[in-house]
């Protein structure tokens, strides 16, 4: 790709692809990526809050600095009311408030970003590694297994998530019976529900990966490597997927975004994390007919789940400008000083734009 | 492409029946149909439990019960006969009956929500990508990265809030305060001034401009309590049918072709001479009037332009035709707020208007004019919301499809061969950007009646996501069953209709045969 991209001639305003020369993929990307502010933003806003809501309030057993849980109940201070302030900058003793029978706020918070985010990395593992196997098995080996795999993708599409996820509270509901399942998912709630997602949410990640598939392996290299005597699983591994990562990172994150929203909507709807763990959306659906007399309760969650998916979507737009070979950096002020037009990018090819156009598709559906 | 219809049919067809028996295993293992009934001490409890087992047929196995709804569901693809059987639900009702009122409360909700954002969205998308890089284009891309992040409850609750409790608490007593209006005025003025292109100067008089027009106007409102008598009136429907002759002429025909905006301004000035002679009429309007009355005004906005003519005769008929449409919706939008202060003085309603549940005011009577403004306050806020939610997607979209355009070589020529930039956005570049958003649109119609589930649970209405919510928590196949069934094929039929529009529009796409 890289070489490619050096062999255009480039208009006026976009920067010569000579920054390019001699760096590896790897490194432009890089390269791109942190030049791209919005996504270092969004990085480090993320990186706060993960490191904030893990070290708080402990993780799996291990404690952490908070001196509450997101369980304990202390004596209402101040009526309850957030004692944080920003001028004179102050934490107090407790910064988001209480809940009317005295548990912490800012516990309780940073114990739901914990879910989130867990569930987010559970659903964003599963439904990569699924939708890369089902993917490049139906678009590389097509006949039959493409056949039967496409068409168990459009029922898993079509089969409503909130049903599954019903029928996951329910059956994690049931303690009695002593399964497996049960047993894991009551222990484990918050994972459970993140598996469970994840097995579902793939669907839309196995359709592009296909579709990349299909593109990829009419290339030449790909006919060079076969030729060579390349096995299957090394075409696929060592020539193919290297050169659909960028499209599989870029809608992995867009899928871990949209899981965020979904988590927080299964658990608001009663179906989702359940009572005594709590989590951003269960907390928001607890507290929404408090909003006239302690709308705190309402404001921090509801602020977590949009800082924490708002800086997921920037990483992801950082990413996939940084992965888009098309797409140039563009300076507006070279520009102007060279006096020329909007500028004009290189053409593209029906084909690839077509397949571009049902890639960004994709990724908003996903969302 | 008959072969390819047809075998994406049955291809539909078998998924559908695979799907369709997955749901209703998984519907019938989510709970135990019973439990409200184990828990209980009423003395007639095995009586109760009994009865609940023969009607939702307990006693069969999920997947023999499943085949005994397929036989009635079969009946439904007899047409004419009538003999549709979906089973009935819990209380009874069949679910025919039930899908059917569901689906009009869904509709009703989304179809406006879906219109706007699409409208409001491509144009948000087409404007950012013309001028890309801007501050509007950065403020645009944040707003959508913003709502894009949104939680529709957290949206919905806050909606309520301030949407309803406060803005009825401000109805009470409409008056604004004067630093309230100049800030309001300013927030406008600075959002004018990110807008408005050009240099620093032209900004900074546009800013000034819309700054003092808004502070005014909210002065006026206050001064002479607009908000309890709202109102438009002749003057105002002229002013703003100068204005949009104006940017109607501008985007269809250019300011240059003079027959046009001629057309244009004789279709304002006939529409604010049938203001006065409609007002009786619309005093008995019915729904149906209202839609004649709106196919008169396209149809007398063409006879306008066809009758000016000019060098392009079409492009007359076209700006006259859209701007006495919209001059129309004026005047409707002038003769419902007349109707406001009967409905705000309802004893039903008692002057608080905005509705935060439901879809309608309970028993309320009235003309098609309070009934109209009912259902606005109901939908109001629920269509905000969906709206805020699903603008993103769609001026994202429409943003990249046109950047992409706009960087052809087809755009290059076209430049290049002296047409005006208004000629090169509208005739080469618009078009051709839309036939991907043609698409998306497809597949997102295909799949609202399904997807505002949550939306009707916060504010109450009893649509689809309703029902479907509703046989899930009763463990009840049946609804669920019904509302499944529609949700999978409009979203199939969509799908393949977004397929076949793909081709059809894009004569580079073609559909495998």
């Amino acid at each position: 790709m890289a070489e490619e991209a050096g062999l255009r001639q480039e208009p006026a305003g976009i920067e010569p692809v000579s920054e390019a020369r001699g760096l590896s993929q790897g490194q432009i990307v890089r390269k791109r990526f942190l030049g791209h502010s919005g996504a270092i933003a969004g990085l480090a806003v993320f990186a706060i809050i993960f490191v904030m809501a893990f070290t708080s309030v402990g993780y799996a057993g291990i404690p952490g600095w908070w001196k509450y849980t997101h369980e304990a109940v202390s004596p209402l201070v101040n009526d309850g009311a957030p004692t944080a302030s920003l001028w004179p900058l102050a934490w107090g003793e407790h910064p988001f408030g209480q809940d009317r029978i005295g548990r912490d706020l800012f516990a309780m918070t940073m114990r739901g970003a914990q879910q989130s985010i867990t569930i987010m990395v559970v659903i964003g593992l599963i439904a990569g590694l699924i939708g890369v196997v089902v993917g490049a098995l139906s678009g590389y080996f097509r006949g039959w297994m493409e056949a039967v795999l496409m068409r168990l993708t459009d029922v898993i599409i079509i089969v409503p998530a909130l049903l599954l996820a019903a029928v996951m509270a329910q059956l994690a509901g049931r303690r009695d019976e002593g399964s497996w399942f049960a047993s894991f998912a009551s222990s484990n709630g918050v994972l459970a529900l993140g598996i469970f997602l994840g097995l579902i949410s793939w669907v839309g990640l196995a359709r592009l990966m296909r579709g990349e598939f299909l593109t990829l392996r009419e290339r030449e290299f790909v006919d060079a490597a076969r030729i060579s005597g390349a096995s299957n699983a090394r075409i696929i591994f060592k020539h193919i997927l290297p050169n659909a990562v960028g499209v599989l990172i870029v809608n992995v994150t867009l899928t871990m975004s949209a899981a965020i929203l979904t988590e927080t909507a299964l658990s608001y709807l009663g179906v989702g994390v359940k009572s005594p763990d709590t989590s951003l959306g269960l907390l928001i659906s607890q507290n929404q007919e408090a909003f006239a007399t302690r709308p705190w309760l309402f404001w921090f969650p509801g602020l977590f789940i949009v800082l924490i998916c708002l800086s997921i979507n920037f990483i992801g737009d950082g990413l996939r400008d940084a992965f888009d070979p098309r797409q140039k950096k563009f300076n507006a002020k070279k520009a102007r000083d060279a006096g020329a037009t909007p500028p004009a990018a290189t053409p593209v090819a029906a084909l690839d734009s077509r397949a571009d156009d049902g890639r960004t598709a994709g990724g908003d559906r996903g969302a | 492409m008959v072969t390819y219809i047809v075998r994406r049919l049955v291809t539909a067809a078998l998924i559908l029946l695979g799907a369709s028996f997955l749901v209703y295993l998984l519907t019938a293992a989510s709970g135990d149909p019973l439990a409200e009934f184990r828990a209980s001490s009423a003395p007639n409890k095995q009586q109760l439990m009994d009865s609940r087992s023969a009607l939702l047929d307990l006693d069969t196995p999920a997947p023999v019960r499943y085949f005994k709804w397929l036989g009635g569901a079969a009946q439904c693809l007899v047409p004419f006969t009538g003999s549709c059987n979906l089973g009935k639900n819990i209380a009874g009702q069949p679910i025919t009956d039930a899908l059917g009122h569901a689906l009009i409360q869904t509709l009703t909700l989304v179809t406006g929500a879906t219109v706007l954002a699409i409208l409001v969205g491509i144009t948000l998308g087409i404007i950012t990508a013309l001028r890309q890089y801007s501050t509007l284009d950065y403020g645009v891309t944040f707003m959508a990265f913003l709502f894009f992040s949104l939680p529709i409850f957290w949206v919905a609750v806050l909606l309520k809030e301030f949407g309803a409790i406060g803005f009825n608490n401000f109805l009470r007593n409409p008056e604004i305060p004067l630093p309230v209006s100049l800030g309001v005025g300013a927030v406008f003025g600075a959002v004018a001034m990110i807008v408005a292109g050009g240099d620093a100067r032209r900004r900074a008089l546009i800013g000034g401009i819309v700054f003092a027009a808004v502070a005014a106007v909210l002065i006026y409102f206050s001064v002479t309590q607009w908000f309890k008598t709202p109102g438009l009136g002749p003057v105002v429907i002229a002013i703003a049918g100068v204005g949009i002759a104006f940017a109607v002429t501008l985007l269809t025909a250019g300011l240059r072709n003079r027959k046009a905006l001629q057309s244009a301004l004789i279709a304002v000035g006939a529409g604010v001479v049938l203001y006065f002679v409609l007002q009786p009429l619309l005093n008995q309007a019915t729904f149906l009037m209202i839609v004649l009355l709106a196919v008169a005004a396209v149809l007398v906005g063409m006879a306008i332009g066809y009758f000016m003519g000019g060098y392009d005769r079409g492009q007359s008929m076209r700006a006259a035709a859209i701007t006495s449409f919209l001059l129309g919706f004026l005047i409707l939008l002038d003769r419902f707020m007349q109707a406001w202060p009967a409905y705000f003085n309802n004893s039903r309603v008692r002057g608080r208007p905005i509705a935060t549940i439901g879809a309608g005011t309970p028993n309320i009577e009235g003309d098609f004019w309070i009934l109209g403004i009912d259902s606005f306050t109901h939908l109001i806020l629920p269509t905000t919301a969906l709206i805020l939610i699903s603008l993103a997607g769609y001026t994202r979209f429409t943003r990249a499809s046109m950047l992409e355009i706009m960087n052809m070589d087809y755009i290059r020529t076209a430049r290049a061969k002296g047409l005006s930039e208004r000629t090169v956005v509208m005739r080469h570049a618009f078009r051709n950007a839309l036939i991907p958003v043609a698409t998306i649109v497809a597949f997102d119609i295909g799949g609202l009646i399904g997807g505002a589930v949550i939306t009707e649970t916060v504010f109450s209405v009893r649509g689809m996501g309703f029902l479907f919510l509703d046989g899930i928590q009763h463990v009840d196949p049946n609804p669920v069953m019904g509302v499944f069934i529609c949700v999978a094929i409009t979203a199939m039929a969509f799908n393949l209709i977004a397929d076949l529009a793909y081709s059809a529009l894009d004569p580079r796409v073609r559909v495998k045969a």
